[in-house]
């Protein structure tokens, strides 16, 4: 049976949903074998379609991190002969991922939504315009899977543990990391990883009070054009189209963005689109499935009101 | 200090992209200077700025810039452009071998042309807007050997220490990050505001030295490279059905609440 290795995802002491979607996709390769740095993390690992968990010991990834877990999957990739290596395509993963094909002579494909039992995976590339098929031919597949690309099956029973050491390079320990802010939650889900965005533009005028208000009574994520980010309105990590986040949620909702090619890029994969706009004109009401032509001030206030007394 | 920037010719970002054949349809589009490569050559010339007495680049401060960038021919224009914002020189990769190469391929050219020129620090945007891997600059480190400090939201140096300290700024937070030369630095493109060429500087960079080099040059061979050497193979890109437009409405004064019911019906929420 071919091994497979899967990367542990946690955020805050907490295994993030992507790790399950990672080994739900893992297991119709083959055996999943859990990698994880954290001992803390290993008993929330059962509730997931994991058969092996790989706690690797010695090495304090809070100090230096791709160099270290790259190095570390390198050597657990040679001792398991694994067929795949799966990781979630975060800004980090993707570059433990292109480190783990240098170190592994490996060919590498990110941003996948699915990858088979075959190995073939399914990207949405130009901004979800053309769907790609494609897969490794060289050495070890490592891939990177976007969140939120499939529902997470039930593990079945406790996966079996074993520990690893692996050994470090200095070369990968340098850059240190001396200190860290945690990211401002605000109580919102991670933007890649929720199943609700709403959104605002340019037609907030930097008043994102509506759109966060709606974002909240509905458990949202909050999402920028580049727009708002540029203007200073909205972080930048909260960016969505082709040069920050790609988002594919449950149901998207744009406030306010016209829906240039810049923003769909980062959207239009969604299973629902939502569009509040002043201009009748704005390409967003092309992909819209329900739209609506007028003033996000007066829309969103009443739409928060509307499910608020549903839910009460 | 000797500081390298790693340059990207690419489609226009705000244009329709298509595949053609196992890649990108390069032919129809615009090509342009990678956006995020701008931040990058920006956040260069500020580092030469703030450590500098001349406050420019260039043999005089004792800090030199220089663009190293992979590409056909044309993609001179590119570097010409990074030249004009103020970047002293720079060496031009070119070899009709490169055409289908992978970012394995990318990176092992781009390593090659570093490891040969004596850099302190090499700066990369954080990926192109085209390919979007964004794995180059973790590649780099990799190869080199260098540290990585990598999606950097500031950037200080200090050349008398050869020290480098960064706030890596993702999803997960701020950190705090520091290594000594040599390093490879990618910056987000919040870090700054990049500098429109001037007309001063565009005629300055008509001078300035660009150095061509092949495969051979920097010491590899044509199977390292190229589509025949990519480690990942595009069976088949279809393109998907355009959405199509559904339900518009004009609000009436209840177009809140009509939403709601919408969604309500379809069971999004």
């Amino acid at each position: 049976m071919s091994e497979v290795l899967i990367l542990v995802d946690a955020v805050d002491g907490k295994v993030s949903k992507s790790t399950g979607e990672l080994a739900t996709f893992a297991k119709a390769i083959g055996k999943v074998n859990a990698v994880v740095f954290d001992a803390a993390l290993v008993s929330q690992l059962s509730a997931y379609a994991i058969d092996n968990v790989i706690l690797c010991t010695g090495v304090d990834v809070s100090k230096f991190s791709p160099g270290p877990i790259a190095q570390s999957l390198a050597q657990l990739v040679s001792t398991k002969s694994a067929t795949a290596v799966l990781i979630t395509s975060s800004s980090k993963g993707k570059e433990v991922a292109g480190r783990l094909a240098v170190a592994t002579n490996s060919g590498i494909i990110t941003d996948a939504t699915s990858i088979d039992a075959d190995l073939v995976t399914t990207q949405a590339v130009f901004g979800g315009s053309t769907t790609v098929h494609a897969a490794v031919t060289h050495g070890t597949s490592i891939v990177t899977l976007r969140s939120n690309s499939i529902e997470p099956i039930a593990g079945s029973g406790s996966p079996t543990t074993e520990e690893f050491t692996p050994t470090i390079s200095e070369a990968a320990k340098l850059g240190v990391v001396t200190s860290t802010q945690p990211a401002v939650k605000g109580g919102r889900p991670e933007l890649t990883e929720a199943s609700i965005v709403i959104s605002g533009g340019r037609g907030t005028n930097g008043d994102f009070k509506p759109v966060e208000a709606l974002a909240d009574v509905l458990g949202a994520a909050v999402g920028a054009s580049r727009a708002a980010t540029d203007a200073g309105w909205y972080p930048h990590t909260h960016q969505v189209g082709q040069t920050g986040k790609t988002v594919s949620p449950q149901l998207y909702v744009a406030c306010g963005i016209s829906g240039a090619i810049q923003h769909r890029a980062g959207m239009q994969t969604s299973k629902m689109i939502v569009a509040i706009n002043k201009d009748s004109e704005a390409p967003i009401f092309d992909l819209a499935d329900y739209g609506v032509i007028g003033d996000l001030f007066n829309v969103l206030p009443q739409a928060t009101a509307a499910i608020s007394a549903k839910k009460a | 200090m000797k500081i390298a920037v790693c340059v990207k010719q690419v489609p226009d970002s705000w244009a329709e992209k298509k595949m053609s054949g196992g890649t990108l349809d390069r032919a129809g589009v615009d090509a342009v200077l990678n956006d995020l490569d701008e931040y990058a050559i920006e956040e260069a010339l500020r580092i030469v700025e703030a450590n500098s007495s001349t406050k420019e680049a260039g043999e005089g401060s004792g800090h030199t810039i220089t663009l190293i960038s992979m590409g056909p021919d044309r993609a001179s224009e590119a570097i010409r452009k990074g030249l004009s914002m103020g970047a002293d020189d720079a060496i031009h990769i070119c070899d009709d071998a490169f055409a289908g190469s992978d970012a394995l391929a990318t990176s092992l050219v781009l390593s090659k042309a570093i490891s040969d020129g004596g850099f302190d620090l090499v700066i990369c945007g954080t990926e192109s807007t085209d390919a979007r891997m964004s794995v180059v600059p973790a590649m780099l480190a990799e190869r080199l050997g260098w540290a990585q400090l990598t999606f950097a939201g500031s950037v200080a140096v200090d050349p008398a220490q050869s020290k480098v300290s960064i706030a890596r700024s993702t999803e997960f937070g701020i950190e705090n990050m520091e290594a000594t030369f040599p390093a490879v630095v990618s910056v987000i493109e919040k870090i700054n505001e990049p500098r429109y060429p001037s007309f001063k500087g565009i005629m300055a960079a008509k001078k300035k030295t660009i150095a061509v080099k092949s495969l051979a040059d920097v010491g590899l061979a044509a199977d390292q490279v190229g589509s025949k050497a990519a480690w990942s193979n595009v069976k088949d890109a279809v393109l998907r059905p355009a959405r199509s437009a559904g339900i518009k409405v004009e609000d009436g004064g209840d177009g809140g609440t009509k939403l709601v019911d919408f969604l309500a019906e379809k069971r999004v929420i």
